[in-house]
């Protein structure tokens, strides 16, 4: 094939025990715009890093121009033309919007570099973006978050000398309003026909739908199918999406829901406007649901801070980090220390107001034995401890408490299959005893444990789904909602 | 709109207003200070401290802080009062090594991420102790050249405001005009993307502590030049008066977030405010007391100028 320009053969990326990719075979045409679809986690971000070569991929090979290109690094990646708009912005905030263009172009430099910068800026801002009024001395940092996207969009297309063959557009609508977008896939497909191929990653499926030659469908590292423009309708890359789901769903006995009584109603508002209600009953499993960062820790976070004040919602509440690193573990203190800290806070008594050790010993060595940590001491630190058994500390640390609302956020990211049923079988037992759970997780198959989902999208909530409608295509559906209520 | 545009450069220029709210009282007080004389005078030990606030500027645009710089001064300092006079090419050489080592720690913290406070920290230590090495007591003697530069008289204008606009200029120009310069204060705005576009992050960090070594040199120097005599503890305070400076010139700890103009300003606004404390009268006890509230009036200012962009 002649317009190959890109080939990736058998490409996999492992990061430590995790894979991330696995055999990806796909080859990049010159002039066509790919669309690239899929679920949180997928691979499509670290796919497209590899491409832009800030990974090595640990294995294939990579095939530039029908020759093999063994050292793939950034600057080759640059050298061949490929050029990369990231998701989290790349801008640097204290330089203005010209002075940005040295960073990705090593070519501007001595006299003059700053007038061909912003000259060479201003000329693409132009032509992607007609009348956005911006003059290139700005500092990005006075930007709003549209125009700066505007400029790294810009950015990516700006040719000094190398030419640009290739550009990837990882969620490049996320922050432009509905005018610029229209701009920017206007210009995306008049860039394909004039020979530069575009990869465009998004969650709004209605655009790749309108601007992509090819949809690539991506699900747990690899690509699951490549449809072509005729059959790249929105339902058939859902339907795509979806097929490769294993059928095994661990819901176990189907769970006891009767006795439960309404003992105790909780209901909460969140979302920007305060306008999404929460409900949840005593014993209740409530699970969070859509793709990852569309307001459902927020949602968790506003629910805390109303159990947590004084006034009607108020509950003894506690809360389990998925971000172990950063919310969750005291990395210099023990297992022990770590496990008894929320009850500390309630559920312990104070003995002539000092720790009661005992007390404190018994409940740790109690949690011990029921959360299965065996061989580590207690008094050990934390960090001696596996991920997952941290994980498992963490949630021994809730339930160890007296609290009767449990919130968890995404608690078994990156944690090994054995761990997460034993962390099932705590929540469907402490549920039993009358405990709520609510429950945002990325994995879907975790919500057949929830008595009710909420999928989220954009920071409200489109639909309700009860346990009996909870489906990978219902949810799949409601996830990439594009008009959220 | 342009509400906040003019707020914003209200906030650029907030050093020029802290220096001009300084120097009229002075003037108020004392109008000989404008003469060329007094203004020698009143500004002479300006430029190491100008110099020292550029090497303190250098590391804070990578997010970094150099607490050694004070006694990185003085040890200069000492080598230019007993090795320059000397061996004066065994004293270039230790100068030379000084810079290297500055670039080396930069190196360092970078590839092991180790937090730059702590490093420098111990740094301090190992300055102070080789001073006190070569210069156990008081004294030496600074090279004749390098008194005949820091006397030298320039026509119409004094020599320190001469100074301080060159250097404000050079410094200007390389960090803040130049590519390379630019490329640099990327480092500390967004690291992750330079890496992202392949940038060597290490090298970044080495040339900038070079280049504070380099600025702490001259600092040490012009000092030595001023004083004709060293000292281990000489030029201690610099370290937070350097700090003090590049915060009042409009830089911030993190982001990359710099001005060579601002610092050269605050540096002198500092310079100024003891002279002013002086001249007013206050007694040496509350000087310093004194200076720390001017600096919580200007930073209170500054944070008051952001709230408003930021409405």
């Amino acid at each position: 094939m002649s317009d190959a320009l890109i080939r990736f053969e058998g490409i996999g990326k492992t990061f430590g025990r995790v894979r991330a990719l696995a055999d990806i075979d796909f080859t990049f045409m010159r002039g066509e715009c790919v669309g690239i679809a899929g679920h949180n986690g997928a691979g499509k971000s670290t796919l497209m890093a590899v491409l832009a070569g800030v990974y090595a991929p640990t294995q294939g090979r990579i095939e530039v121009d029908g020759q093999a290109a063994p050292h793939y690094d950034a600057n080759a990646a640059r050298d061949k033309g490929v050029r990369c708009v990231f998701q989290e912005l790349s801008l640097c905030a204290n330089l203005t919007v010209a002075e940005n263009m040295c960073i990705v172009h090593p070519q501007l430099r001595g006299r003059g570099w700053r007038r061909r910068a912003t000259a060479l800026m201003r000329e693409k801002l132009e032509e992607i973006f007609p009348g956005n009024g911006l003059k290139g001395n700005e500092l990005v940092s006075d930007l709003t978050l549209t125009q700066q996207q505007m400029v790294e969009i810009a950015r990516g297309f700006t040719v000094t000398d190398a030419p640009v063959r290739l550009v990837i557009l990882d969620e490049p609508t996320s922050s432009l309003d509905a005018h610029t977008a229209e701009q920017l896939l206007a210009f995306v497909r008049t860039a394909a026909q004039n020979g530069i191929t575009c990869l465009l990653i998004t969650h709004m499926l209605g655009e790749i739908e309108r601007v992509a030659d090819r949809v690539m469908v991506m699900r747990d590292g690899s690509i699951v199918s490549v449809l072509p423009r005729e059959a790249s309708s929105r339902a058939s890359i859902i339907q795509a999406m979806g097929q490769h789901l294993e059928a095994e769903k661990t819901s176990g006995a189907p769970r006891v829901t009767a006795d439960r009584g309404n003992e105790r109603h909780f209901r909460w508002n969140v979302g920007a406007r305060k306008n999404t209600a929460i409900d949840a009953s005593r014993g209740e499993i409530v699970g969070f649901a859509g793709l990852a960062g569309q307001g459902q820790t927020e949602a968790l976070l506003s629910i805390y801070e109303a159990a947590t004040r004084r006034g009607a919602g108020r509950a003894k509440v506690a809360f389990v980090a998925g971000d172990r690193g950063r919310d969750g573990v005291f990395p210099v203190w023990s297992i022990a220390e770590n496990l008894d800290l929320r009850w500390l806070l309630g559920g312990a008594k104070a003995r002539r107001g000092l720790v009661d050790f005992a007390a404190a010993r018994a409940v740790v060595q109690a949690w011990r034995a029921r959360i299965g940590i065996r061989g580590a001491s207690m008094n050990a630190g934390i960090l001696s401890l596996s991920g997952g058994n941290q994980q498992k500390v963490l949630f021994a640390r809730a339930l160890a408490s007296d609290a009767d609302l449990i919130l968890m956020d995404d608690p078994t990211r990156g944690v090994d299959v054995g761990t997460k049923r034993d962390i099932y079988r705590l929540v469907h037992d402490e549920a039993a005893k009358g405990r709520t759970f609510i429950w945002y997780t990325t994995e879907n198959e975790e919500l057949s444990h929830c008595d009710r989902t909420y999928v989220f999208r954009s920071a409200a909530v489109t639909r309700v789904l009860q346990a009996d409608e909870c489906t990978e295509e219902a949810l799949l559906a409601a996830s990439f909602e594009e008009h959220a209520a | 709109m342009t509400f906040a545009i003019s707020q914003t450069r209200l906030r650029a220029l907030l050093p020029a207003i802290s220096l001009v709210a300084v120097l009229v009282p002075i003037l108020v007080m004392q109008p000989a200070v404008m003469s060329y004389f007094g203004s020698n005078l009143l500004l002479n030990l300006a430029v190491p401290i100008v110099l020292a606030t550029l090497a303190q500027l250098a590391i804070i645009t990578v997010n970094d802080l150099d607490l050694s710089i004070g006694p990185f001064v003085s040890l200069v300092a000492c080598i230019g009062a007993t090795l320059l006079v000397r061996q004066p090419w065994l004293g270039v050489l230790a100068l030379v090594g000084c810079v290297l080592a500055y670039a080396a720690v930069g190196a360092l913290i970078e590839l092991r991420q180790i937090p730059s406070i702590v490093v420098t920290l111990g740094l301090s230590f190992v300055w102070s102790g080789l001073s006190i090495v070569l210069l156990p007591s008081p004294g030496g003697t600074s090279p004749a050249w390098l008194g005949a530069a820091m006397s030298y008289q320039t026509p119409i204008v004094a020599a320190p405001i001469v100074w301080s606009v060159l250097i404000a200029i050079v410094g200007h120009l390389l960090l803040m005009r130049s590519s390379a310069g630019v490329r640099i204060r990327g480092a500390g705005g967004n690291p992750r993307a330079m890496r992202r576009f392949g940038w060597s992050l290490v090298r970044c960090k080495a040339t900038l502590y070079g280049v504070a070594g380099v600025f702490g040199v001259l600092s040490g120097l012009s000092l030595l030049g001023l004083t004709t005599s060293a000292d281990a503890n000489l030029a201690l305070r610099y370290t937070l008066l350097s700090i003090a400076a590049v915060i009042l010139g409009g830089g911030e700890f993190i982001g990359g977030r710099v001005s060579v103009t601002g610092a050269v300003l605050g540096s002198i606004t500092l310079t100024l405010a003891a002279s002013f404390l002086a001249f007013l009268n206050i007694s040496a006890d509350w000087q310093v007391g004194m200076q720390g509230a001017i600096l919580i009036v200007v930073l209170s200012l500054r944070v008051l100028l952001q709230r408003g962009e930021r409405r």
